[in-house]
């Protein structure tokens, strides 16, 4: 049977709740209360309406059709005075009296207003041109009066007197904040911090300030005229603004016998302690001893209130939340979360100042995660410290990389500060402003803007980027794709789960683990690809090939061009070649009539623009092996000419950077690898920017760097470990690759798989044999390389009808250019 | 969608596609794509992708759609539709006759 439900206050606690118990299908009929004569708006953009930057339609989230919509009785400007617990009903100020079945108080806070003489007109409340900071209607007031008047004072050197003071700014033009305590926003900073986020208030803003300022008096009978401090200062002005802090609405609740201390006393649950139908969420909520005055806390008890209110999640509960808070001002930035001072001889502290600039940032860690932060003059790295915070992640070794940007891509760009038109994507040419259509017309995964906007689909470095907007356009409700964290979008799976279910199939072929594991056996062809590579790491010749698996340039074993041409990169071990070589390699150029010959960054020579029919014979021709210059799989082995000839020469790189190239060619695996051996840590074979690069150091060592690249991403590979032969550097350079092709997700380059994994981890597993799989890892490679075979050899016999076929239709095409 | 009309032309026997894969047949003036789907059925469609030309014979492809090579922009096998925002391509009647390709009514 549908039950009856009652809301008191509809504010942002109460409506989120409602469309939380909307959203999981919750049987009930709805009736809301709301003192204010309103739909439901985001308080929040109070600061912004009154700083002139959003308007009044702008700042509604539910607006009275949403209401009708969803068959809510809403009951606007009406107040509740009484809940009757026994009878079940409330009693509202107009007479009426409504019975329920379940009942959420979400009556939020009012603005308190400090003991000053004279505040409060006996007729009409405040003083004339006295306002508090809370509502629609109080700053309608404020801004009406504002305009006609000249000076203004603001009591409160909080979050919201200092974006009142700002917002002020925008109507009059003299404006002073007094603050009580010794520094502004005493609760989120601490001293320095204050001061200094008072100097760029005074100077950057103009707007004065006074601290340490105890307000006594308001002066002035009809109108004010000033306002009186204990020490007696008298400063003139026509309008006064309290932001002194805010009191729980909790008068309505205990006067009808509910539990309330602080606020209203609830469980994790989010009801009311002993009542089994009256829910309380919000502001005027506290909940293990704690009141919160942010909307983020309140996002999370509207998610639990919901699942136990609809039975969708009995045992969901709220633990409380960790704070982190954001001045709205705009030109200063403050941040701050957690702790603002060490509380423990073992807390670590990490401050930054740089008093000219106004820039201060503080960090307190404790057990290796951030238990807080402050930031003023510099939020750019507020995003991520807030997000280290919040799910206390594992924090860098280099403590300074989470205060400033240290090299590498420009890390974090902020949305919000990105024009419409800047190019998200460079490869596919998608702009910010592109983006956040797909999300207004409601697509809110990552993935599914991915999709619809080819954003993030080239060479992917910038996904971050993409998923921040997408974020931030759907004004933090992204909502999580379950897909993110499978191994290809076509086979809902992760990666370890995927492979279990493959072994204990026995799934050989790309098409039987579709019709397996997939609901429905709907086939995928863009998982197609990522299977095959996965199949064949598993199962090496016991994988069933189905040639159509494969993308064209596995089925063709060279590399598709721009203009359906393809490339053609023969093998060059080491970099290293002859001059029969050569020349026979210049021979096939004339005689194809190549159209570009070109040294490629892995120390080869490509021939570019040859058509899929000649492949076949010109690999007979050239008669070398492939260089796998086209798939996923191991490339090339750079080397420097190391001890041979060169000067500084400390190990020889080119035989060994040959030995290794000779033994994991052709690996396939979840990305391209690409090595390096260097003869000595001058580096002129890039060893360092490698999946994994190779430095031959004095004492005949080698040291082996993981996890490099230096593409669109640029990263400095880990050190995994020292060596003292060339034979360990090739055991442990299989032993790493092994495990990367079993762990790592698809088309997941080492320099992101060895951060998500860590290089002690990994050192542990693959060096120190900590889980016992070394044994096995190597075995698995063993394996891997005993089963190469030259594809160029499938020259003789094609794998398939019409392997070599032309696809190109004979229409003009973007030709390449050919160079004489 | 375009669904061309054509007059019924012998393009060759079946097993000249492998099943999953697609072959590009040129007829008359027109350059055609034939895919045979693993599900045993076949599709006809243009065969150059209209984003920048690629080869649409050499994409894969599932029993719905097939991905472009070049930069993996899919279509919609049976109606022609772009599923990320692309021109259609035209799409053609297709069928199996004893053994062979049969383009067109
Ligand atoms: C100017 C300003 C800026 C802010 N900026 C931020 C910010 O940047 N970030 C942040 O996290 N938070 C900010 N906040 C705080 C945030 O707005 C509150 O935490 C949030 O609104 C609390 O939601 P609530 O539903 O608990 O209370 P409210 O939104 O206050 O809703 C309670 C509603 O219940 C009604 N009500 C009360 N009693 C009764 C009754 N007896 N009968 C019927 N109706 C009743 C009230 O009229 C009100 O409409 C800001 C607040 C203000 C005022
Ligand atoms: C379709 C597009 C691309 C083609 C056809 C292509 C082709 C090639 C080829 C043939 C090589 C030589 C490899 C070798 O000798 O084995 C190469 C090297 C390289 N490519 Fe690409 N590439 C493409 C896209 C990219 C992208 C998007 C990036 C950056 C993210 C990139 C980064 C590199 C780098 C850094 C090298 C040098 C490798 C080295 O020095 O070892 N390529 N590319
Ligand atoms: S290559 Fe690029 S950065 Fe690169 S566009 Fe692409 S995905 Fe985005
Ligand atoms: S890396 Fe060292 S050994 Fe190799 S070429 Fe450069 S200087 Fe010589």
């Amino acid at each position: 049977m549908t039950k009856k439900l009652v809301v008191i206050g509809n504010g942002m606690a109460g409506a989120r709740t409602v469309e939380e118990i909307l959203a999981r299908n919750g049987d009930f009929s709805i009736t809301m209360f709301g003192d204010e004569p309103y739909g439901n708006y985001n308080r929040i953009m109070l600061s912004n309406l009154l700083a002139g930057v959003e308007d009044e339609a702008g700042i509604y989230l539910n607006d009275l059709s949403w209401y009708a919509d969803n068959d809510i009785t809403l009951n606007a400007g009406v107040k509740i005075e009484r809940i009757d617990r026994f009878a079940k009903k409330v009693y509202a100020t107009d007479g009426s009296a409504t019975p329920y079945d379940k009942l959420i108080i979400a009556t939020g806070s009012s603005s308190w207003t400090p003991p000053i003489k004279n505040i409060h007109n006996p007729k009409r409340g405040f003083h004339q041109g006295v306002f508090a900071f809370r509502t629609l209607d109080d700053t309608r007031g404020m801004i009406r009066y504002a305009r006609d008047h000249e000076r203004a004072v603001v009591i409160g050197g909080g979050l919201l007197g200092l974006e009142a003071a700002r917002g002020l700014q925008n109507h009059l033009s003299d404006v002073t904040l007094l603050h009580a305590m010794g520094h502004l926003m005493e609760r989120q900073l601490d001293e320095k911090a204050g001061h200094m986020l008072q100097a760029s208030v005074e100077n950057k803003l103009g707007i004065k300030v006074i601290t340490n300022a105890m307000t006594t008096e308001i002066l002035g009978k009809d109108r004010v005229t000033g306002v009186k401090l204990a020490d007696g200062t008298v400063i003139p002005c026509d309008v006064v603004v309290i932001a002194a802090g805010i009191r729980p609405n909790t008068q309505v609740a205990a006067d009808s016998g509910l539990t309330v201390e602080r606020g209203i006393v609830v469980d994790d649950q989010m009801r009311v302690q002993d009542e089994e139908d009256i829910y309380s969420v919000g502001e005027c909520a506290q909940h293990r001893g704690n009141l919160y005055g942010l909307v983020a806390p309140l996002w999370d008890q509207a998610k639990v209130l919901a699942d136990h209110i609809t039975g969708r999640d009995t045992e969901a509960a709220y633990t409380g939340s960790k704070l982190s808070t954001k001045l709205k001002v705009a030109g200063i930035d403050v941040a701050s979360m957690g702790l603002i001072a060490p509380e423990t001889d073992d807390d670590e502290v990490i401050i930054y100042s740089e008093p000219k600039k106004g820039v201060y940032k503080q960090l307190i860690i404790r057990d290796g995660a951030l238990a807080g932060a402050i930031l003023v003059g510099d939020n750019s790295k507020a995003a991520g410290l807030i997000q280290s915070f919040d799910r206390a992640q594992a924090l860098p070794e280099e403590r300074a990389e989470m205060l400033f940007d240290i090299g590498g891509p420009a890390g974090e760009v902020k949305p919000e500060d990105m024009p419409d038109d800047a190019q998200v994507c460079n490869c596919n040419g998608v702009s910010k402003g592109a983006i956040c259509g797909v999300v207004n017309a409601g697509c809110k995964t990552v993935s599914g803007v991915m999709d619809k906007t080819r954003a993030g689909k080239g060479c992917g470095t910038c996904k971050p980027l993409v998923q921040r907007i997408v974020e931030w356009a759907a004004g933090g409700e992204a909502e999580e794709d379950p897909a993110a964290s499978w191994y290809v979008p076509g086979v809902p799976m992760p990666k370890p789960e995927l492979m279990d279910a493959i072994r204990k199939y026995e799934l050989t072929s790309v098409s039987a683990v579709f019709e397996k594991l997939v609901p429905g056996g709907e086939h995928d062809a863009k998982s197609k690809m990522g299977l095959a590579s996965l199949l064949k790491m598993m199962w090496a010749d016991r994988y069933v090939d189905e040639r159509d698996a494969r993308f064209i340039n596995d089925r063709v074993h060279a590399n598709i061009q721009k203009d359906g041409t393809f490339s053609v990169v023969p093998q060059m071990k080491g970099g290293v070649t002859t001059p029969a070589e050569l020349k026979r390699i210049a021979e096939v150029a004339e005689k194809y009539k190549v159209p570009m010959v070109k040294l490629t960054g892995g120390q080869r020579i490509d021939l570019l623009g040859i058509p899929k029919e000649q492949l076949p014979a010109m690999w007979a021709d050239l008669d070398m092996p492939s260089g796998y210059a086209y798939g996923k799989s191991f490339r090339t082995v750079k080397t420097c000419v190391g001890s041979d000839f060169c000067r500084f020469g400390v190990g020889d790189s080119t035989a060994l950077g040959i030995a290794i190239e000779e033994r994991y060619q052709g690996l396939e695996g979840p990305g391209k690898m690409k090595l390096a051996v260097t003869g000595c840590p001058r580096n002129c074979a890039e060893a360092y920017v490698k999946d994994l690069g190779v430095v031959a150091i004095d004492g005949g060592k080698w040291e082996i760097y993981v996890g490099g690249a230096a593409g669109a991403h640029i990263r400095k590979g880990d050190l995994l470990v020292t060596v003292d032969s060339p034979e360990e550097v090739i055991r442990l350079t299989g032993r790493f690759l092994q495990y990367y092709r079993e762990n790592a997700n698809w088309l997941e380059r080492t320099y992101a798989f060895v951060p998500r994994i860590g290089i002690e981890r990994i050192r542990e597993i693959v060096i120190e044999d900590t889980d016992g799989i070394a044994e096995a890892l190597d075995a698995a490679v063993e394996e891997a390389v005993q089963a190469y075979k030259d594809p160029w050899k499938e020259r003789a016999v094609p794998a398939t009808p019409g392997q070599f076929r032309t696809s190109l239709p004979l229409t003009v095409l973007p030709q390449v250019p050919v160079r004489s | 969608m375009t669904i061309t009309p054509l007059a019924p032309t012998v393009l060759g026997p079946l097993d000249e596609i492998p099943l999953g894969e697609g072959r590009t047949y040129a007829v008359g003036s027109e350059m055609i794509a034939v895919f045979r789907l693993r599900d045993g059925s076949l599709r006809a469609v243009s065969a150059v992708c209209p984003h920048k030309g690629g080869p649409l014979a050499d994409g894969q492809i599932d029993n719905k759609v097939v991905v472009c090579p070049l930069h993996l922009y899919a279509w919609d096998l049976a109606t022609g539709c772009s599923q990320s925002g692309q021109p259609p391509i035209s799409v053609y009647p297709v069928r199996v006759d004893d053994g062979h390709i049969i383009l067109g009514d």
